[in-house]
């Protein structure tokens, strides 16, 4: 009888645990699965099948969309896009480690100020950061002139509609992500490590090389991923800074979603960047678990 | 400021350039902005007509209205689901996995999700509108809302929520009666943050939404592609300094570093 008051007590008691863990987790993760993975399903199933006249898809089985992919037009243009999206991550890294580290060589309440200065142009509008730079670097633009004015120049220099406009373009974007994650990994390098490499005889260069550098890796990989996914599938900087003339990934996918109307084609595109991004995710866990191991090891 | 930087040594350089590279586009845009002639790239004198004459832009008005609305009915969503999840997550279900699931909306390419979206609207042939919009921006700001809550349901010592559990207290009454007040400062920064990634967003608004209801970033897209024009300035001006004092404000209900 007091076995069986217990049992149910302790029945009930699952039971509401059940239904509290379902109230709390249920409505997120059917919203996430609804719009997001169902959606992704869609995508990758619709990469087999055969574009329908009027936009949309017919459920002819197909590889074709594929095979096309694989055409030199369009690897050239993931390749282009490859290059242009690292050579942003890349100066993001350059200029963004120094950044970091300089940053927490401050006290540390001016810290958390400059990493508010920092990160404030990053939540505001993208559109208009971009097309910030077009009124700075415009034929008649505020460079422009500035470098007619002291005489380096006569004629003014077009700056814009180039590769390099749109590199600099994604670096402006996106360079704060770089300097978070390498600032929050270089914080937590205790610095009891590098003084007791400096007592074993270290110089400050070799302690840097040999402490600061292998322990802030993972987050130098955090802010390259964070870097390099948004530059890969953005279609906005391409096409304001780069005038149409740099087509990268994203402003193909677009036109294959809302002009071309071809989805199962720009399925495809799309499927293959987010394979590309899944495999640098996975990279990145790697040399992440093998820095931490190697740290408690 | 000069003692600030006493200990940097060369460091200065690259930490006074990236802030320059950062603002200084913005600071041309904002002094543009208040240029009296329409020439875009000619200084001839301070004025604010600008300003006066995207009042009587009813294409601007419009699209204002439309990203308000937008901004907060996802910014409601997102608060409910993020924190619900949040909780759940730190609470009753500690799982690697579900946590990057929940965080995934966050971090993947907009581009993906937003073509994904357009299909699954397609599919179900739900008219494209702001509720469109609304749905699929409350998509990625719940995913912020939870890390933010998140972290601080980390910071926030467990044992109250469960000492109400012990004394009979139900998980819902609980969340209400403990929870709640304790991770208040993160929800509002989570709802400010939210409110300003929607008021902002664009690439998932330009694939979800139907031709009549555009949003503020939508007219923007449309107007920059014809070039500079100082009224682009002065409303870019305008979203600019709105978006920073949200996030300011936000930030003091929340350090940066706990964003990362």
């Amino acid at each position: 009888m007091a076995q069986a008051l217990v049992k149910t007590e302790r029945d009930a008691n699952q039971r509401r645990a059940l239904i509290s863990r379902s109230i709390f987790l249920i409505p997120g993760l059917a919203y996430i699965t609804i719009f997001m993975l169902v959606p992704l399903g869609f995508i990758f199933f619709y990469t087999f099948l055969t574009r329908g006249t009027y936009g949309g898809v017919e459920y002819i089985f197909t590889l074709e969309n594929y095979t096309r992919a694989l055409d030199s037009l369009y690897v050239g243009i993931l390749m282009e896009s490859i290059m242009i999206a690292a050579a942003a991550t890349l100066l993001a890294f350059l200029i963004g480690f120094p950044t970091a580290y300089a940053i927490t060589k401050l006290p540390s309440n001016w810290q958390n100020v400059f990493l508010l200065l920092i990160v404030l142009p990053f939540w505001t509008n993208f559109l208009i950061r971009t097309y910030a730079w077009i009124v700075l670097l415009n034929t008649q633009g505020f460079l422009n002139k500035g470098l007619i004015n002291t005489g380096l120049i006569n004629q003014p220099l077009e700056f814009l509609y180039k590769p390099g406009a749109v590199i600099l373009g994604l670096l402006y974007a996106f360079l704060p992500l770089m300097i978070l994650p390498i600032y929050s990994a270089l914080v937590r390098i205790d610095p009891a490590m590098k003084e007791a490499a400096i007592n074993l005889g270290a110089s400050p260069s070799q302690a840097f090389r040999q402490i600061t550098l292998p322990l802030a890796l993972p987050g130098v990989l955090v802010g390259a991923i964070f870097v390099f996914v948004p530059s890969i599938g953005n279609f906005i900087v391409p096409e304001l800074l780069g005038g149409g003339k740099t087509v990268m990934v994203g402003n193909l996918i677009r036109d294959q979603f809302l002009k071309a109307r071809d989805w199962p084609f720009g399925s495809v595109l799309a499927i293959s960047m987010v394979v590309m991004l899944l495999i640098l995710f996975f990279l990145q866990a790697r040399v992440n678990k093998a820095v931490l191991g190697e740290k408690s090891g | 400021m000069k003692k600030v930087g006493s200990k940097l040594g060369w460091l200065k350089l690259p930490l006074y350039g990236a802030l320059l590279f950062l603002y200084l586009p913005i600071a041309v845009l904002i002094f543009m902005s208040f240029n009296e002639s329409d020439a875009p790239f000619t200084w001839t004198g301070f004025s604010t007509r600008w300003y006066g004459e995207l009042i009587s832009s009813p294409e601007i008005l419009t699209g204002f209205r439309n990203t308000l609305i937008v901004a907060i009915a996802a910014t409601i969503i997102a608060v409910v689901l993020g924190t619900l999840l949040a909780v759940g997550l730190a609470r009753y279900q500690r799982s690697a996995a579900l946590e990057a699931i929940a965080l995934t909306p966050a971090i993947f390419p907009d581009l993906a999700l937003a073509i994904g979206l357009l299909t699954l609207f397609t599919n179900l042939n739900y008219a494209l509108g702001l509720d469109s919009v609304i749905i699929s921006h409350a998509l990625f700001c719940a995913a912020f809302v939870t890390a933010i809550v998140r972290g601080r349901l980390h910071q926030i010592d467990s044992s109250l929520e469960q000492a109400a559990a012990d004394l009979g207290d139900t998980a819902v009454g609980a969340f209400f009666r403990i929870t709640l007040p304790s991770i208040k400062p993160a929800l509002i920064a989570g709802a400010l943050l939210s409110f300003t990634l929607s008021l902002d967003e664009f690439v998932i608004a330009f694939f979800t939404n139907g031709p009549s209801t555009p949003t503020l970033p939508i007219v923007i897209y449309s107007m920059v592609r014809f070039g500079v024009s100082p009224e682009i300035n002065a409303l870019a001006t305008l979203v600019l300094l709105t978006s920073a004092l949200i996030i300011i404000i936000a930030q003091r209900n929340l350090k940066v570093k706990d964003q990362i």
